[in-house]
């Protein structure tokens, strides 16, 4: 395989690096395992693309790497989270906050609530810039009107001064992007920020982003279930099935070459918009597994065409595909192989 | 916000007109007569002449128009009179009570002070240690902190206000001595002593009704918080970087003040008038005391005008509410 040119050689440093991450669930009907042992890293101004189902983990993931989950019922039980040389999970909540919205912005996936309705957009954006950045209100006012103009929001100063409900869905995702861009954060995350808008908007947010990532150069996790966003801005894709990473690899590898049953049915359900129309669009038969319980075999075994003995008695660990450590190249977390298939 | 509160107040006339035809009609239906307290050796022209005396023998329309001119002009006149030292009335006639023959506005002058001191004072702690109570009941759901809150608003709220105010005075007045059981209202605070005194005769009183209110106004308080705090912004706030008390108390907060403004808002006429148990039962000399012994004696102008100021009381409250919502939630406007 010729993947040399596909990547970035892993020269820097990465900027976030998470290995091993375990967060729990605790509720009535016992454990939900709803992440176990994700590793991934981010290296400097890359994009990481998170899919999956609902369910499969990706945003619980992310939240737990910045103490965002309700404790309890979450309980992040193992894992480190290196970010800048820390272990975000040993920080005290004090020195997490002071992590949160500085070095790691967040943008969710619904503006029309992720805004808090009775304070003004500019009060909002300037609230981290006064305590991560020790600015003055009127530099504050000053970066913030910035920020504005920065996501593409016109007359920005005076905008500043409305509120949430005077702006549309997608101006107030702008306005959540200029939120977590405020302090120049190294990593921002963004959880499903195009799904609950229309179509003509979310090419323009992923636009913006586009812009931005150029402009400012920060690490981006971006969470979606959307194949056809990722292949447009991601650099490398992780897909995550119930709580787990099942398979990652750049994003045209991955796109060519899923390994993956998994992966291959997510790519066979997006409809084609040339050739013969399908007389059904492509469904994954069945549910997303429940995670009660420490994994023990393969979540996906229920759902999978190629299932066999060794996935219903063991967890599939990732195992590089093309040679390279696990996490740098093309890896997979699956028992089957074709020469297994064949053999 | 000003041409919404003047539309308000213009369609709130024609509601109180209706609501003071209906409590003068009420009233004038409800049996007994104001001469119940005369002793029966009084011979029959006598009582005659006295209800005559009183205007109580006119039709109920004539009795109701004449009541509407002097609550609506005389009395205000007379209001300005004695701020400005002018002479609009003229010595024209003011609602009289039948009972005790000296104006309403008058008696309502001098029992409203107590009124005042005590209610109101319960009413303010109440809001005080409500708050805050339902503020933390929501952020600790399900703490031991939030279960005892739950059992001791439930009991607060569901054990009326007469039998936790005999169940105080049994036990600290009457037992341990520690409290008088009858307010005094003519003790004057001139000094420390008779300031320790009022204190005292205050204690038990406004406990009994800020218990009460605070019940109500901390389960307001700690669900309207709870249903903000799974709110996404709050995510945001963290997100953000923002610290658990800027989250609580700015975030949160100021979303889940707004349904307990109403409830406060709109609680605030029941100081005025509502405690009418408490100030019976502790022998408070107040504006509910004085609306029972009117009621008692068909006192007919007496509960009119008191009942009736409740009523313009709580439209004013409502629209005070209701500006207060414009206040806190940018997404209401009114113009």
């Amino acid at each position: 395989m010729t993947l040399g040119g596909l990547y970035m050689p892993d020269g820097a440093e990465p900027v976030l690096d998470v290995r091993g991450l375990k967060t729990v669930f605790k509720t009535r009907g016992g454990e939900v395992h709803a992440v176990n042992s994700v590793s991934f890293h981010l290296r400097p101004g890359e994009l990481l693309g998170v899919v999956g189902e609902s369910g499969s983990g990706k945003s619980v993931t992310m939240m737990s790497l910045i103490g965002l989950l309700p404790s309890p019922p979450a309980e992040v039980r193992a894992g480190e989270v290196l970010l800048g040389g820390r272990d975000l999970l040993k920080l005290s909540p004090r020195d997490l906050q002071a992590v949160r919205g500085a070095k790691v912005g967040f943008v969710f996936q619904d503006p029309m609530t992720s805004l808090n309705p009775v304070f003004t957009v500019g009060n909002q954006i300037m609230e981290p810039l006064i305590k991560h950045m020790g600015m003055t209100k009127p530099q504050a006012e000053q970066r913030a009107a910035e920020l504005l103009a920065l996501v593409g929001i016109p007359d920005a100063k005076k905008r500043l001064k409305s509120y949430p409900h005077q702006f549309s869905g997608g101006m107030r995702q702008r306005v959540m992007i200029a939120i977590a861009l405020a302090c120049d954060p190294d990593v921002l995350i963004a959880d499903e920020p195009t799904t609950a808008l229309d179509v003509t908007i979310q090419a323009q947010i992923i636009e913006l982003v586009k812009d931005l990532r150029q402009k400012l150069g920060m690490a981006i996790v971006w969470i979606t279930h959307d194949l056809g966003v990722i292949a447009g801005i991601a650099d490398r894709v992780m897909v995550m099935y119930g709580g787990q990473v099942v398979e990652q690899a750049p994003v045209r590898e991955l796109f060519t070459n899923p390994r993956h049953p998994y992966t291959r049915a997510l790519l066979k359900t997006v409809p084609s918009l040339t050739g013969e129309r399908a007389a059904r669009l492509e469904v994954i038969q069945g549910q997303p597994p429940l995670l009660l319980g420490a994994p023990v075999a393969c979540p996906f075994r229920a759902r999978c065409a190629h299932a066999f003995d060794r996935c219903e008695a063991e967890n599939p660990q990732r195992r590089a595909v093309d040679g390279l450590p696990v996490g740098q190249g093309h890896d997979v977390a699956c028992h089957w192989t074709p020469e297994a298939a064949h053999g | 916000m000003l041409s919404f509160t003047i539309r308000r107040l213009l369609t709130a006339i024609p509601t109180l007109l209706l609501i003071s035809l209906v409590i003068f009609l009420l009233v004038d239906l409800a049996p007994g007569s104001p001469l119940s307290d005369v002793p029966l050796t009084v011979p029959p022209e006598v009582r005659q002449k006295m209800l005559e005396a009183m205007g109580a023998d006119q039709p109920v329309m004539v009795r109701y128009l004449l009541w509407l001119k002097q609550f609506f002009w005389i009395e205000p006149l007379y209001g300005i009179d004695a701020l400005f030292g002018t002479d609009f009335a003229q010595g024209a006639q003011r609602i009289i009570s039948w009972q005790s023959k000296v104006p309403v506005f008058q008696i309502i002058g001098e029992r409203l002070p107590q009124t005042l001191t005590v209610v109101g004072t319960a009413y303010l702690i109440g809001v005080l240690i409500a708050l805050p109570i339902g503020i933390y009941s929501a952020y600790r759901q399900y703490s031991w902190f939030d279960q005892a809150g739950t059992f001791f608003a439930m009991a607060g709220f569901s054990v009326p206000t007469f039998f936790t105010g005999n169940l105080l005075i049994l036990i600290f007045a009457v037992n341990l001595g520690w409290f008088p059981t009858i307010y005094d209202t003519n003790l004057e605070v001139v000094d420390w002593a008779s300031f320790k005194e009022m204190l005292a005769q205050m204690a038990l009183p406004v406990t009994v009704l800020a218990l009460f209110n605070a019940a109500e106004i901390s389960r307001y308080t700690r669900s309207s918080v709870l249903e903000n705090l799974g709110q996404d912004y709050v995510r945001t706030a963290r997100a953000k970087g923002m610290g658990e008390g800027r989250v609580v108390l700015k975030h949160v907060l100021r979303n889940s003040l707004i349904p307990v403004v109403t409830v406060v808002a709109l609680g605030l006429p029941t100081v005025f008038g509502g405690a009418i148990v408490t100030e019976q039962i502790f022998k408070i000399n107040g504006i509910g005391a004085a609306l029972i012994g009117a009621i008692n004696v068909s006192d007919l102008p007496t509960v009119q005008t008191v009942t009736f100021i409740f009523a313009v009381l709580i439209v004013l409250f409502n629209l005070i509410a209701d500006i207060l919502y414009g206040i806190l939630d940018p997404r209401i406007r009114y113009d």
